[in-house]
Parts: C-alpha cells; sequence; structure tokens
C-alpha cells in the first residue's frame, strides 16, 4: 500500500496544463488544450448540466481510433474532468461516437443503437474511415457506406486516427 | 541466394508417398510451396501433424490472370528445426470441394468455413458447417472472393434471410441459460458477440460470433499498386500496424526477390519492439484495470503515453502507421533521435519492472489472476496457440526465431517460457516481453549502422508469388501475396494470430465465472479486426 502511494505522490499530477514539468509537457501544446478543455467544460456546463455522456460504437474500424480513445482518458488528457465520459447504455447517452467505416455486418447494429438513444441525441463520426470509409474504400462490397451514408451525422473529425486532441476539440464543435 | 531451397518436407512427404512438384514461381526458397494432388490433401496435413509440425494457415486463390479458370488451395505448415512449407492443390473450379484437415488440426476448422464463405469451396467431412464470415443476411450464393463476384458496389442483405438466426449450440438443460453480449459492447472495443452457456455464475460454454467489422480487405487488395496495398495492409488491425505493415513488406520483397538494407531492417525491428512494448504496457494496465486495480491501468497508460508522444516525434505517428515501405522504412532516424529512444526505452521498462514489484505484492489483484482463465499445455499445443498465449500455456513458436528474419536473425531472442496457462501467467509473460523488447531496442540503435534506409522497388513478373511471417506483438503473422501483371497485387491474404488465439479464449473461460469473462478476455485480447478482416 505504501508503495502505491509513494508512486502515485512520486509522479504526481502529469494532467495537461497543470503545474508540473514532465518531459512532455511542452508549453504551447498545453495551453492550447487547457483553453480547449476549459470552452467544453463551460459547453458542457451550459449545455448538459455538467455532464455529457458518450456512447462509442465501433462500426468496423481498425482499432486505432479506439487506442486513441482511450489514449483521451489517460491521465495526460483526462478527458473526463471536463465532464465528458463513455457510457456502458446508449440509453444514458448523449452523443454517439461512431468510428469505422459502417460494415455490411455492423450496419442494423449500429442503426439499433442510434435508435436506442433517447433525442436529442448528437453523432461524431470519428476517423477518415467514419468519414469517407478511408482507406478501405466506397467502392467495396463490404462497406454499407460512410457514416453519415447510414444514420444523420452532426460533426467530422478526420484523422488516421485523430489525436486526442483533435478529438476533444470536434466534441467541442458537436456542442456548438 | 543467401538460402537454399528447403527440400526437407518434400522429403518426409514423398516417404509416405505423396509426390509434390516445387513451384519455382513462389518465394523464398527456404520456405518452399510444393504441389500435390487433390486426394493428397488430407493425407499430407496428417503426415504434418505426424512429423510434428505447427498449422500455420489455410487459404484459397483464384489464379487470376495466369489462367482464369484455375482456383487453388493453400496450407502452411512450420517445423521448428526445418522451418516453413506451404502446400497447394488444384480444385476443379466446376464443381469445387476439398477434403477438411481439422480433423488433425482443430484450428484449421474456420479458415475452412471462411473459404466455404468466400469461394463457395464444399469442405467434405468438416465438423461444423455454418456460416462464418458471412452472415446471415448475405444472399446466398454470394462468394466475394471470386473473380465473378462484383466487390465494388455494397452488397445488398437478402431480405428472405433477414429473420435468420445464427445456429448456436443449444442446451437442453433446465438449469442452463443464455447470455448474449454484443455485438456492441459496453467498453470502448471492438464488436464482436459472444453466447454464453452458464449455471449459475458457472459459465458452462462460450461461443464466438465475429465478423462483424469485415471489411471485404482481400478483396480491396487485388488490383491495388503495392503502396496503396501497403496502407490498406497496415490498417487491418490498428494495434499492430507495424506487424501487418512489415509483413506485408516483407511478403513483397520475398516475391521480388529483393533485400532490404542492414540499417532499413534494424528501424524495423525497433518499430516491431516499441509497438510490441506499448501494447503489452498498456493491455497489463488494462487486464489490472478489470479487476478493480485502477492504480496500475492509470500508471501504465501513462507510460503508453509517453511512448506515443515519442513515436509522433520519431516516426511522425503516435501509433506507428505508415512507418514501414515496400523497400526500407519511411523515416531515418538521426543520432540524437536514437539517443532519446535509447533512454525512453530504458526509463520505461525500469518503470514496468518497479510497478510490476507492486503488482506481485498487491493481493486484491493476485487473487483474481492466479489460476483464471487456464489453457492446458495439451490444448495449447493441439490448437497451436500464438504469441504471449502460447507462450503462457507451454507452447513457445516464435517467427522471430522460425521464419530467421532480420534484424532478429542477429539477434538473441529470448522466450518467456510459461506453464500454468493462467491470466497472472499470461501476464508474466507480457512482462518478460517488456523488458526484452527494451533490451533488444536498446541493442539494435546502439548497434545501428550506417547506410540507405530505402531499396528501389522492382515490382515482380505476374504470378509470382512469396510468403512471410513476422512475430507481431500478439504472435506470429502470416501472409501470402502473389502478383499480377502490371505490378499489382493479385491476391494477398493474411492471418492475423487471433484467428488461431480467438480458439484459446473459447476454452479458457469454461473455468471462470461469468464476472471473471472481460478480466479473462482482455488477458488474450485478441483483434477482431485483425480477424474479420
Amino acid at each position: 500500500m505504501l508503495r502505491i502511494l509513494y508512486q502515485i505522490m512520486k509522479v504526481g499530477t502529469i494532467t495537461e496544463a497543470s503545474l508540473s514539468n514532465g518531459p512532455f509537457n511542452q508549453g504551447e501544446q498545453s495551453t492550447r488544450f487547457e483553453l480547449l478543455g476549459k470552452q467544453l467544460e463551460t459547453a458542457i456546463k451550459k449545455r448538459f448540466q455538467g455532464s455529457l455522456a458518450i456512447r462509442l460504437v465501433d462500426a468496423g474500424s481498425c482499432n486505432g481510433c479506439e487506442l486513441e480513445i482511450h489514449a483521451a482518458n489517460n491521465a495526460y488528457y483526462d478527458i473526463e474532468r471536463f465532464g465528458v465520459h463513455f457510457t456502458a447504455s446508449p440509453r444514458f447517452a448523449d452523443m454517439l461516437l461512431v468510428t469505422g467505416p459502417v460494415s455490411i455486418n455492423m450496419k442494423t447494429a449500429l442503426v439499433l443503437t442510434y435508435e436506442a438513444m433517447p433525442a436529442p441525441k448528437l453523432v461524431l463520426a470519428m476517423g477518415d474511415c467514419a468519414a469517407n470509409c478511408g482507406v478501405f474504400g466506397v467502392d467495396n462490397y463490404a462497406i454499407a457506406g460512410s457514416v453519415a451514408d447510414i444514420i444523420p451525422v452532426d460533426a467530422v473529425v478526420y484523422g488516421c486516427p485523430p489525436s486526442p486532441t483533435a478529438l476533444i476539440q470536434a466534441i467541442l464543435a458537436t456542442l456548438e | 541466394m543467401k538460402h537454399l531451397a528447403n527440400t526437407w518436407f518434400a522429403e518426409q512427404l514423398s516417404n509416405h508417398n505423396i509426390y509434390t512438384e516445387y513451384l519455382e514461381d513462389h518465394h523464398p526458397a527456404r520456405m518452399p510451396c510444393l504441389d500435390i494432388r487433390h486426394l493428397d490433401w488430407a493425407n499430407a496435413s496428417k503426415t504434418a501433424k505426424l512429423l510434428g509440425m505447427r498449422f500455420v494457415a489455410l487459404w484459397a486463390a483464384q489464379a487470376g490472370q495466369q489462367d482464369k479458370k484455375a482456383l487453388y488451395a493453400y496450407m502452411a505448415f512450420v517445423h521448428p528445426e526445418h522451418r516453413y512449407a506451404l502446400l497447394r492443390t488444384p480444385i476443379n473450379l466446376e464443381n469445387p470441394e476439398i477434403a477438411s484437415i481439422s480433423q488433425h488440426y482443430i484450428a484449421a476448422y474456420r479458415m475452412e468455413r471462411n473459404m466455404q464463405d468466400m469461394f463457395g469451396i464444399k469442405v467434405n467431412d468438416i465438423f461444423d458447417n455454418r456460416w462464418w464470415i458471412k452472415h446471415e443476411h448475405w444472399p446466398e450464393d454470394a462468394h466475394p472472393l471470386l473473380d465473378s463476384f462484383d466487390g465494388n458496389t455494397p452488397m445488398a442483405s437478402d431480405p428472405d434471410r433477414a429473420d435468420i438466426d445464427y445456429d448456436y449450440v443449444p442446451c437442453d438443460s433446465e438449469c442452463a441459460y443464455e447470455i448474449p453480449v454484443g455485438p456492441v459492447h459496453a467498453g470502448i472495443i471492438e464488436p464482436g458477440h459472444f453466447r454464453f452457456l452458464a449455471v449459475g455464475e458457472k459459465i458452462l460454454n462460450m461461443e464466438e460470433r465475429l465478423g462483424y467489422v469485415h471489411k471485404g480487405i482481400e478483396k480491396a487488395m487485388q488490383g491495388r499498386n503495392v503502396e496503396d496495398a501497403l496502407k490498406l495492409a497496415g490498417r487491418v488491425s490498428g494495434d499492430s500496424t507495424v506487424g501487418h505493415s512489415w509483413v506485408f513488406a516483407q511478403a513483397c520483397e520475398y516475391a521480388a526477390d529483393m533485400s532490404i538494407s542492414t540499417r532499413a531492417s534494424y528501424i524495423r525491428g525497433v518499430l516491431c519492439e516499441r509497438e510490441r512494448m506499448a501494447n503489452h504496457i498498456g493491455d497489463i494496465g488494462a487486464v489490472c484495470n478489470d479487476a478493480a486495480f485502477a492504480f496500475m491501468h492509470v500508471q501504465c497508460s501513462r507510460l503508453r503515453e509517453d511512448m506515443a508522444r515519442l513515436h509522433a516525434e520519431a516516426f511522425g505517428h503516435r501509433l506507428l502507421m505508415d512507418c514501414i515501405s515496400i523497400g526500407g522504412v519511411s523515416r531515418d532516424l538521426s543520432t540524437d533521435m536514437c539517443q532519446k529512444l535509447i533512454q525512453q526505452s530504458r526509463d520505461i521498462a525500469a518503470e514496468v519492472e518497479h510497478l510490476r514489484a507492486i503488482y506481485a505484492d498487491a493481493p486484491s489483484i493476485q487473487q483474481r489472476v492466479i489460476g483464471a482463465g487456464i489453457v492446458s499445455i495439451e490444448d495449447a499445443t493441439d490448437i497451436g496457440l500464438l504469441g504471449f498465449v502460447g507462450r503462457a500455456s507451454g507452447h513457445y513458436p516464435d517467427a522471430r526465431i522460425e521464419a530467421v528474419y532480420a534484424p532478429y536473425d542477429e539477434l538473441n531472442v529470448p522466450i518467456p517460457k510459461g506453464k500454468l496457462g493462467g491470466v497472472s501467467t499470461r501476464v508474466w509473460v507480457r512482462f518478460e516481453e517488456v523488458a526484452n523488447a527494451a533490451r533488444m531496442i536498446i541493442q539494435l540503435l546502439e548497434h545501428l549502422p550506417e547506410g540507405n534506409i530505402q531499396t528501389a522497388w522492382k515490382a515482380p513478373q505476374a504470378g509470382e508469388s512469396g510468403f512471410a511471417a513476422i512475430e507481431g506483438w500478439r504472435g506470429e503473422i502470416a501472409a501470402w501475396v502473389r502478383f499480377a501483371q502490371d505490378g499489382s497485387i493479385d491476391r494477398y491474404f493474411v492471418r492475423d494470430p487471433s484467428a488461431i488465439n480467438w480458439l484459446g479464449l473459447e476454452l479458457a473461460v469454461r473455468t471462470v465465472p461469468v464476472p471473471d469473462f472481460p478480466l479473462v478476455n482482455k488477458s488474450f485480447n485478441c483483434s477482431y479486426a485483425g480477424h474479420d478482416l
């Protein structure tokens, strides 16, 4: 137990824009990130009473986008401090985050998840594949289409995969 | 020619009265492809089993531009001493059928089902005839990998088949109940369906239903030029992008009979080992998180992020995508950057060792992981489990040794040898591999030779094929490529280690209560995307 506490103390707070001087805590990036976070927090406070619940559906991604969503939850970005959290059920979700081109085998599951969400609902398509099918191509028998071809999309974030910062920016853009 | 043709398997088969013909247009010669008669197919696999060979993969290919009519089935095996060998046999396109080999190699049965789905080849005597990647809503006559199938327009579902459900293993007992899970799971993970049969808390049986993220990768590969195809190969499974890019590039380089500079191969090794470190560290944290030991998860994801940030700086991509090119690597390393990478690999390995001591001394996590999700040595050997999953269960295949490729042919690759086969052993193997990977990265970077990082690519003749195996972080990735007339890809087959390791998960969860499933699942962390293609 003592060792756990010691380790926690030793690492300190590494979250972006905190006062620590971690090796990768470069000034510019941190300031930009904090500014973004503040804006996001304000938007979530105003429109969602401080808590935005997101349900993720992988509609056929290569799992690269999932890694970056995980990264957005790590101690550096700690997206949860701005009020964003990922929920297990679409019933609680305010926003649907979709990654990957929509495969023909996932189309029904995606539509059902979307329908299970209470209105009003927001949809954010994450990554080049979700935006335009990416490297997998639109001329493919196994791809039903981009996310916008299947369900209404409010915002798109490009990247292969988009970085955690880009993801947070996109969530903010979706709210606005 | 660095290596001579490997004739061992051909001699052994001929001792068992199986006649083989060596295919000249397949490379490299030390992993030969042998043509056998259709009627010898099952017998050849039986012989391979008797010889103690491990099953690698099974696939089919139309002969493409060489002969529009021909259809071939392939299988690959590897012997711990005599290495890889491929077998090929022609199949009659008018009446396509072949004998099943799953009675000898259980791991082949999903690949055989896949062959039935994709080519309409009837596999005789297969004990499980259900559709696999082809889900129930597909039109019955859809066989996407046949040349006659139009792969360019999204396939419409068959409305008459919309209500058909997959035929899951039933249970008549009144005590047992079913739990359907997925395809959309609770966490931030990929989609797939699990059907549990449980009695009280205990799992009687768990059945996987995969294929949800099938994206037609094999069909989409056909006709692409090598650069575009490489981009796609790097996205077969995003967390294993280095391994998949490498295996594609290597198969192409073998087919073209070219070799890359030592410097490029060293950098590839660094990329692959860094990927191994990052994924193992992330997964160790995630396993602990599934047993409510959040401290480890926070610490490990911090280390993983440190690695991702240096990757962005050194290689231009946080997950190392598109860093490998055909004929080399796309980014060179400066001396400064080498020092940074060495330093960070060393620091992170030391931090992981420190965390490991905390993990090992925490009874709350140890009680959950010890003895959970066991795969026995017999089962692991029988299935041929790969990578850290195999190494935790007394089965130790490693392509870095078996496939003999640079830079590992100059390195000492230590293999952690686990036996107990549970979650704790898989975590132990991962800890060991993190330490070993860090050592190898440092060794490679300290001795990084001068030279080019890119050798000019010259496309091979139409019909030339190459086979390669690379030890990605999950285990051996095997790939086979054949070229068309204009230097484009005629057929690409790739087998992610998940295609085999998913079978191990079904066995591992039979001993645990339902709430332990996520823990066991995470300790395997098989790729859905890499399996579904």
